[in-house]
């Protein structure tokens, strides 16, 4: 499982709670240290509050075991009054549609990984020598993956970025990134924070289609004011005359992004060769109903769009940990009341396996929260029995030394943060990650 | 109080605080029965031993709207400001407090569980709190940024604003700001229990 954060910061308000946390990887912080794109440091500010948290004397953090393989879930019931599952989602939705696996077609969740430094995926290599990138999918993550494309040198080259992605973009030929999306501009998923950062990123400029737009001034008017303000910026971004600053920077841009909407993929078109992603076939949607629940419905035309790079963002998913536990596939989350896993006792789920794989730090932490809340009333209630002591992790270490699994402890982790640190000193960079497992086992174990 | 400071080159200054907040027991709002609660909402019978430890990292090169933590030691009348906390529970907590006091710091410092997860740099929107309506248009108008976050925030009213944006000044005296009650058991079909 990986770090329950959040779940720990009501248990250790308690005397009577210990919490172990078990990590697959040797670092800890999940999607704050894979997600979260390099250019937005401060959204990793929380994980000084999670690092208070694992300094606390009774939580204690237990990297490079991978439950599942290394211990199971069983055993750790065993030797816990209460185990919470929170691993948040790892799998990938797929397009289903031909041509998806050709060269070329990267998953978002695999494009972020590898530019943001996660062990699997530093073997990536995208091609980037294409002039065209399409992203299927408008949510954050798409926009953060249209950024990094689009970004000048001398702003990524001061973030966390790894240095091989810097590199391969340094010599990135991409001069236009298209994100699109099934629906309309007041469906779009994303926020108005990275909608803004687009429209403001230097030597670029906007390209959108201005019928795509079609009575979405009059349909503003009566939207909350989140849905409101978005689709305000979005209308302004395309259609309104641009002042004479921005006519200037939009002249001069060298780079161009816009969304296009009501489209679907329906095939990855390969070159001639058919080594490699050429274009895209995309279906062209109408929208029936409005609002959040409008729903895109094909009209049966379709329209190729050439491009060397398809990134596509239209989901993560979770995975079941263990067969014996029960599992939703078709939601992709584990069945659960409020947190308590159904039909299972003493186990309990947080974060994106509890609820899917949306939101941010802030949902993330208040779902959290709510799972600490319903096992502590349920320690309390005697619903969850703690009468009878436990062994924690004296009961589990024993097991992995047998199998030859060495955990990495928190001061062990602290190593290799001060390693990344200083590396990155010597990059004019905030840290330099460690890419492999191994490198950080090294460095762990010195 | 100990305190302990370590500065980081890279990115911006880092400065840590450490504070230990005193065992319950020789608190006189405790004694007095007066205490309400605080961090963990722990039993007031029993032993409550906290530690809280307060970081906060001053970012000087993201962040225009960082707002620094001040003292809260109000002695000269002149610069106190009283301010009313209303937590999610309902109770009120009123806390004197001092001109350039920043809301989210002051309100960590009397245990009030008021997140904030960026600290401060207009990145989260888990500070957010109501404003009374008396003292909301004596605020400075948001930045666009603040507005931004805060239309991630759930439950958002009229008079909702980040409390890491909120400096105290004297024209704010008597102002009172309430936690949302953000807690949400949510089902994933939107399924709402009913309360029993």
């Amino acid at each position: 499982m990986s770090f329950g954060k959040k779940d720990n910061r009501e248990h250790t308000g308690r005397q009577d709670v210990e919490v172990d946390i078990y990590e697959r990887l040797p670092v800890p912080f999940g999607l704050v240290r894979f997600g979260v794109a390099p250019d937005h440091p401060e959204v990793k500010n929380v994980i000084n509050t999670f690092t208070q948290t694992a300094q606390h004397s009774r939580c204690s953090f237990y990297g490079n075991v991978n439950v599942g393989t290394d211990v199971s879930v069983k055993e750790l019931q065993q030797a816990y009054h209460a185990v919470v599952l929170s691993y948040g989602a790892e799998g990938n939705r797929r397009m289903g549609v031909p041509g998806e696996d050709l060269a070329g077609v990267h998953a978002a969740k695999d494009f972020v990984g590898w530019y943001n430094g996660l062990p699997d995926n530093r073997k990536l290599h995208p091609d980037l020598s294409c002039e065209t990138a399409v992203i299927l999918g408008q949510g954050n993550v798409a926009l953060d993956v249209a950024r990094i494309l689009l970004s000048p040198m001398d702003m990524l080259k001061k973030t966390d970025i790894t240095q091989p992605a810097l590199d391969l973009l340094a010599e990135s030929r991409i001069r236009r990134v298209l994100i699109v999306g099934r629906r309309g501009p007041m469906q779009i998923a994303c926020t108005i924070k990275e909608v803004r950062e687009m429209v403001n990123l230097p030597d670029t400029r906007p390209e959108m289609v201005a019928a795509d737009f079609k009575g979405i001034a009059e349909a503003v008017k009566e939207v909350p004011r989140p849905r409101k303000r978005l689709t305000e910026l979005l209308l302004k971004t395309a259609l309104d005359v641009p002042t004479e600053k921005e006519q200037e920077k939009r002249s001069k841009a060298s780079r161009v992004w816009g969304f296009r909407f009501f489209r679907s993929p329906v095939e990855v078109l390969p070159a001639p060769d058919l080594s490699r992603a050429a274009a895209i076939r995309l279906a062209v949607n109408r929208l029936e109903g409005s609002g959040e629940g409008a729903s895109a419905v094909p009209t049966g035309e379709v329209e190729d769009v050439p491009c060397g790079l398809v990134i596509s963002s239209i989901g993560y998913k979770s995975l079941p940990i263990d067969p014996l536990l029960p599992f939703d596939s078709r939601k992709a989350i584990v069945p659960n009341t409020m947190g308590r896993v159904q039909k299972t006792a003493g186990v309990y789920c947080s974060g994106w396996l509890k609820t899917g794989p949306t939101g941010v730090i802030g949902t993330t932490m208040n779902n959290s929260f709510d799972t600490a809340r319903a096992l502590l009333e349920d320690m309390d209630s005697g619903a969850l029995d703690v009468s009878s002591a436990k062994p924690g992790s004296q009961g589990v270490t024993p097991l992995l030394e047998k199998r030859g699994v060495k955990p990495v402890e928190f001061s062990d982790w602290e190593k290799i943060d001060n390693e990344e640190i200083k590396r990155g000193v010597a990059m004019g960079k905030p840290r330099e990650k460690l890419l492999s497992v191994d490198e950080m086992l090294h460095v762990a174990r010195t | 109080m100990a305190a302990a400071a370590a500065v980081r080159s890279s990115m911006g200054l880092t400065l840590t605080l450490s504070r230990v907040i005193p065992g319950c027991g020789t608190c006189h709002l405790y004694r007095l029965n007066s205490c309400v609660g605080g961090l963990a909402g722990a039993s007031r019978t029993g032993q409550l031993h906290r530690f809280g430890t307060l970081t906060r990292h001053l970012h000087s090169t993201t962040g225009l709207n960082h707002s620094e933590e001040g003292s809260s030691n109000a002695e000269d009348p002149e610069d106190v400001v009283n301010v009313v906390y209303i937590d999610r529970s309902g109770q009120r907590i009123p806390v004197k407090a001092k001109v350039g006091d920043n809301v989210l710091y002051l309100a960590h410092r009397h245990g009030i569980e008021l997140e904030g997860a960026c600290e401060a740099s207009l990145a989260c929107s888990t500070c957010h709190v109501y404003v009374s309506s008396d003292h909301f248009n004596k605020l400075p108008e948001p930045d666009e940024r603040e507005d931004d976050m805060l239309d991630m925030a759930p439950m958002l009213q009229e008079n909702s604003r980040l409390g890491c944006q909120i400096i105290l000044t004297p024209e704010l005296e008597g102002i009172e700001l309430t936690l949302p009650t953000v807690t949400r058991n949510f089902y994933v079909d939107g399924h709402v229990p009913k309360p029993h």
